[in-house]
């Protein structure tokens, strides 16, 4: 694309927030009653944070991945793409982290979380929270928008990217390969939302951060524990 | 679809549009014909107002919307409207257009403008052939090379199909004056039927070097982003409308924005793009009665400006 510079972040929206916002109520009616099912996983999920159990770091990896596939091939692939066509773009990557999470969390079982939970445990926590039960009422009760566009974890892009960030934030070391494309949804889904002028347009690139952030501080942690030679 | 343009149909045009200069506008607004200005290499008649379809008409698979989108056609055709411009990079759009011509059971009026938009050449007269069958058309009016994108390769492409009678029309668009330099080269170096360029109120590069050139060199211009997607009608729905507007028959800000663009002699069609029927009637509405002469399209740029 030449004149690269010249162009807006406006430029590249190719649909209305009325499209939008619509596409997923329609994607909600096609897929209901999947989104009951999808909410029992999410809550089994933290359930398995709060309390050690064996196999728990595969039991999560296994359910975000899902959700991932999920929101890749019923929402991206068959919905989002009839609006923007990048979508299928998008596609591959939500498959790509979901192998990730496969590779990392059930293969290698790599995914392992402290038994007593510290700061940056409680913030995981708390963005899974805020994905499973918050972010889908911000729509609908704040924002006025109908309760059938809700966007709901496990079925939607950005509530299942901010869960992702919630357990990577949880885990007991960071996993910067597993962050890559969560953070990258956020920018973009970010950008998207901040074009259609929605006013909840910064949740995304406030999950990035505050995972980043947990991420950061892990690390920093456990250099400073490592003894010195 | 294509209509076979006469000699009477010419001049019933021309004449249409120079009496309607006379006319009462009251009379004007009730009886006369729409609007409409030459394509130079042909001759043949286009309304000022078309529709565009960036953004609009891309409502995927919504069917409430599908059908809304057919309305505002359906309103666009009754009121006189015949272009409809879309492209392959506008999403769901072609297909969108292609639902609500069959629904409106294929208005034979239409004039169907597309763009091709792919960077390989070879793959160029595919994309069009799916877009066509999206439409649903037989073949299309017009084929623009979008963004110049490998334009060298695409247009001898389009320049053989009009050749063999599959294509009326060649052109090439650019939007918010991206490559003005090359576009300028394109136009001195082939013989388009149509360009297609960002011109308003507030954005008059074109005015400079491009639209004299396509006087010139007999080339149809079409406008796009008359409104700055909707930022020029959304700012200034906050000022009241002068009186003067009312001269040139404007009962609107969307009408003065449309009228000062189609009021240059060098621009044969705008295409506003809308969601609503209302909104389509008042565009369409532009393509009627007084045209504004220089000194008001002048007025009407330091009037946006100061606002």
């Amino acid at each position: 694309m030449s004149e690269w510079w010249t162009y807006a972040l406006s430029d590249f929206l190719l649909f209305s927030p009325r499209t939008y916002y619509r596409l997923f109520e329609l994607y909600n009616a096609a897929v209901w009653p999947a989104q009951i099912a999808m909410l029992a996983l999410g809550a089994i999920m933290v359930a398995l944070l709060l309390r050690p159990a064996v196999w728990r770091g595969r039991l999560i990896a296994v359910i975000l991945a899902a959700g991932w596939l999920w929101a890749a091939w019923f929402f991206l692939l068959q919905h989002y793409t009839t609006i923007n066509w990048v979508a299928d773009y998008f596609a591959h990557g939500f498959v790509l982290q979901a192998l990730l999470l496969i590779w990392t969390g059930v293969i290698l079982d790599d995914l392992r979380f402290r038994a007593r939970s510290d700061v940056a445990g409680a913030t995981g926590l708390g963005l899974m929270a805020f994905a499973l039960v918050v972010h889908p009422l911000i729509g609908p009760l704040l924002l006025g928008r109908p309760w059938a566009q809700a966007e709901l974890f496990g079925m939607a892009p950005d509530p299942t990217v901010i869960a992702t960030l919630g357990v990577l934030a949880a885990a007991e070391r960071p996993h910067w390969h597993l962050l890559l494309l969560p953070v990258t949804w956020c920018l973009i889904g970010g950008a998207t939302l901040w074009t259609m002028e929605s006013p909840d347009w910064p949740i995304l690139p406030a999950a990035a951060v505050i995972a980043l952030a947990a991420a950061v501080w892990k690390s920093l942690a456990r250099s400073a524990a490592k003894p010195l030679p | 679809m294509p209509r076979v343009f006469t000699r009477r149909s010419l001049l019933r045009s021309v004449a249409a549009t120079g009496a309607l200069t006379l006319w009462p506008r009251e009379l004007v607004a009730q009886r006369a014909p729409i609007l409409t200005r030459p394509i130079p290499s042909s001759g043949e008649a286009i309304p000022l107002i078309g529709l565009g379809t960036w953004i609009t008409f891309n409502v995927g698979n919504d069917p409430v919307a599908r059908d809304s989108c057919a309305e505002v056609m359906r309103a666009f055709f009754a009121a006189g409207g015949r272009m409809i411009d879309s492209s392959p990079m506008y999403g769901s759009s072609q297909d969108v257009v292609g639902y609500g011509w069959k629904k409106l059971g294929q208005p034979e009026r239409l004039f169907a403008a597309e763009k091709v938009w792919i960077s390989s050449a070879a793959r160029g007269p595919a994309q069009m052939e799916h877009s066509r069958r999206l439409w649903g058309v037989p073949k299309f009016d017009l084929m623009q090379v979008h963004n110049l994108l490998s334009w060298e390769a695409h247009l001898k492409t389009l320049f053989a199909m009009k050749q063999e009678g599959r294509l009326r029309y060649v052109g090439i668009t650019t939007s918010e004056g991206r490559r003005h330099r090359d576009f300028e080269q394109v136009m001195r170096k082939e013989p388009l039927d149509f360009i297609q360029v960002t011109y308003n109120v507030l954005d008059r590069e074109v005015e400079d070097r491009i639209l004299p050139l396509a006087r010139d060199r007999r080339m149809a211009v079409i406008i796009n982003r008359p409104f700055r997607e909707g930022e020029l009608t959304k700012r200034l729905a906050r000022h009241r409308l002068p009186d003067w507007a009312a001269e040139i028959g404007c009962t609107s800000w969307a009408q003065v924005l449309l009228k000062f663009i189609v009021g240059h002699p060098a621009v044969t069609c705008t295409i506003p793009a809308t969601t609503r029927v209302d909104h389509v009637k008042e565009n369409v509405a532009a393509s009627y009665g007084q045209m504004p002469d220089s000194a008001i399209r002048a007025r009407i740029v330091a009037h946006v400006e100061k606002l």
